[in-house]
């Protein structure tokens, strides 16, 4: 019992008195979680919108290996993209290993199947008839799809949230990828992984709460987000 | 309404740039090490790393990771220099071409720990006598099982003394967890483990003292638990930095680094003994 009422007392002490080390890894996590976001929606979003709104061969397959994606597990997402990106690997020229957008890739495969398949589902679960109104006052196609994807913001948004909790919450990417080097790549979890490691259970336990008020001021301003429209 | 929306969406958007724009790029040149996590969770690399870049004009990046992945890690030329501490395995690592300029650089010892009660009545009995009482009683034993230093070291003595590494006995524990967290599973189901002394002082410092394992065998040549520095080898890896590798191991091996890890205590404790060019 003393390492959580410890660790909830050292979590505020933490973020109060500005502890350098513990911005650090809140702005890491920031960063790849952002970056990795962004390119999880840019490329989750069309292909989502295509799988729930095309009807082609073999969807229903393609449907369920976009699923299966998402029992992927964080530490083999870890070991193929490291198989890649190691010096040794295909694009070690690239010198992605152990730095911030190494991570953000690494996410970006892990997340990119949740955008994908909640996305489709959204778009499935419109109403036909509003596509056919849509076709019947001559809208052309990119318009129809505009206005289904409008149609469907708040479960695009809530792929989005579901995405983000995903990527700030993985330990096993940003430990294979990153490598927890301080000052650079260690995260919140990375972090909380070595406190652990260290027998510093308080610490590990005050981190995984500033882990948790990060995650509730981005769903926060989400939920804001969505009160404005 | 939109207008209000649209600005919400800005301010997000900047915020995603504001953070994703502003990677640290470092000036110093960039040395990358693989190394165990004793070195790492005890807090003596936190410590020596500011002196290093001060006198080096380097900037000393570490992954913490046991001695297998950390070897495996320079095989595949994704760092520059090692510190490991699994002697038989490094030397061989040296043979095979993948490390260079193998240096031994501080050493401390192995201890074997387990509850204050003693089940085995394995304490103060030299290490083959200690590992059979184990063996026979049968008292549990928590092993790392994940190819780090420590691990390599554990089957060493179960050969030393005799005994078939175990491999599904009941009473065999493999954590696959580092040294911490082993010694913390140990704890929790009353058995013997095999650590080195510096984690295990930072692990008393954790309880402040009051441990409930303790050191029941120690002192016997055999638990010497030697550190050394390696650097990749460029003749396999072209893209590493061996110029600084070379510069790092002469560093440590220095009077300077050695009188500082020397001065390094937890508790009062000294945790390593600094012996280069021994």
């Amino acid at each position: 019992m003393g390492y959580i009422t410890g660790g909830f007392l050292k979590a505020f002490q933490l973020l109060g008195t500005g502890d350098p080390e513990t911005y650090s890894a809140v702005f890491t996590t920031l960063k790849v979680s952002s970056l990795s976001i962004a390119a999880s929606l840019i490329i989750g979003i069309p292909a989502g919108f295509f799988l729930g709104y095309r009807e082609f061969r073999g969807k229903r397959q393609v449907r369920t290996f976009v699923d299966t994606l998402l029992a992927l597990p964080t530490v083999v997402v870890g070991l193929l993209v490291y198989a890649f990106i190691s010096r040794r690997g295909p694009f070690g020229n690239l010198g992605m290993l152990f730095t911030i957008p190494g991570i953000a890739v690494a996410q970006t495969v892990l997340v990119t199947p949740i955008v994908v398949s909640l996305t489709a589902t959204a778009i499935e679960g419109l109403d036909e008839r509003m596509r056919v109104t849509l076709v019947t006052l001559g809208a052309d196609r990119f318009r129809i799809a505009l206005a289904s994807l409008k149609e469907a913001q708040f479960a695009v948004l809530a792929a989005a949230v579901t995405a983000y909790g995903r990527a700030i919450s993985e330990v096993g990417v940003s430990m294979m990828i990153g490598g927890n080097i301080k000052w650079h790549t260690r995260t919140i979890t990375t972090a909380i992984a070595l406190e652990t490691g260290k027998g510093e259970f308080s610490m590990g336990i005050a981190l995984g709460i500033v882990l948790l008020l990060l995650a509730f001021i981005v769903n926060w301003g989400l939920i804001m987000l969505k009160k404005r429209a | 309404m939109r207008k209000g929306k649209v600005l919400v969406a800005l301010v997000l958007f900047a915020c995603l740039l504001l953070f994703a724009g502003t990677t640290v790029f470092a000036d110093a040149p960039v040395l990358r090490m693989a190394t165990t996590t004793s070195t790492d969770n005890t807090g003596l690399l936190d410590y020596l790393a500011p002196y290093a870049n001060k006198s080096l004009g380097i900037e000393l990046q570490w992954v913490a990771v046991g001695t297998g992945k950390a070897l495996e890690l320079g095989k595949n030329c994704d760092v520059d220099v090692l510190m490991v501490h699994a002697p038989e395995t490094e030397l061989q690592y040296v043979k095979d071409g993948y490390g260079k300029d193998r240096t031994q650089f501080m050493y401390n010892d192995f201890v074997i720990i387990g509850p204050a009660g003693d089940p085995a009545g394995a304490r103060g009995k030299s290490v083959p006598e200690a590992m059979k009482k184990i063996r026979s009683k049968p008292a549990l034993f928590a092993s790392r099982g994940d190819n780090s230093g420590t691990h390599v070291k554990e089957l060493e003595l179960w050969k030393l003394s005799g005994i078939v590494v175990p491999q599904k006995e009941s009473w065999y524990i493999e954590t696959g967890q580092g040294m911490i967290n082993t010694i913390n599973i140990a704890a929790e189901c009353d058995a013997y483990t095999l650590t080195d002394r510096g984690t295990f002082i930072k692990y008393e410092s954790n309880w402040e003292g009051k441990t409930p394992l303790i050191i029941l065998i120690e002192g016997d040549k055999s638990l010497r638990n030697q550190y050394s520095v390696i650097a990749v080898n460029p003749t396999n890896c072209s893209k590493v930095r061996y110029d600084l590798a070379t510069e790092y191991i002469k560093w440590i091996s220095a009077p300077e680094a050695q009188r500082l890890i020397a001065d390094f205590k937890l508790m009062g404790k000294q945790l390593f003994i600094p012996n280069a060019g021994e």
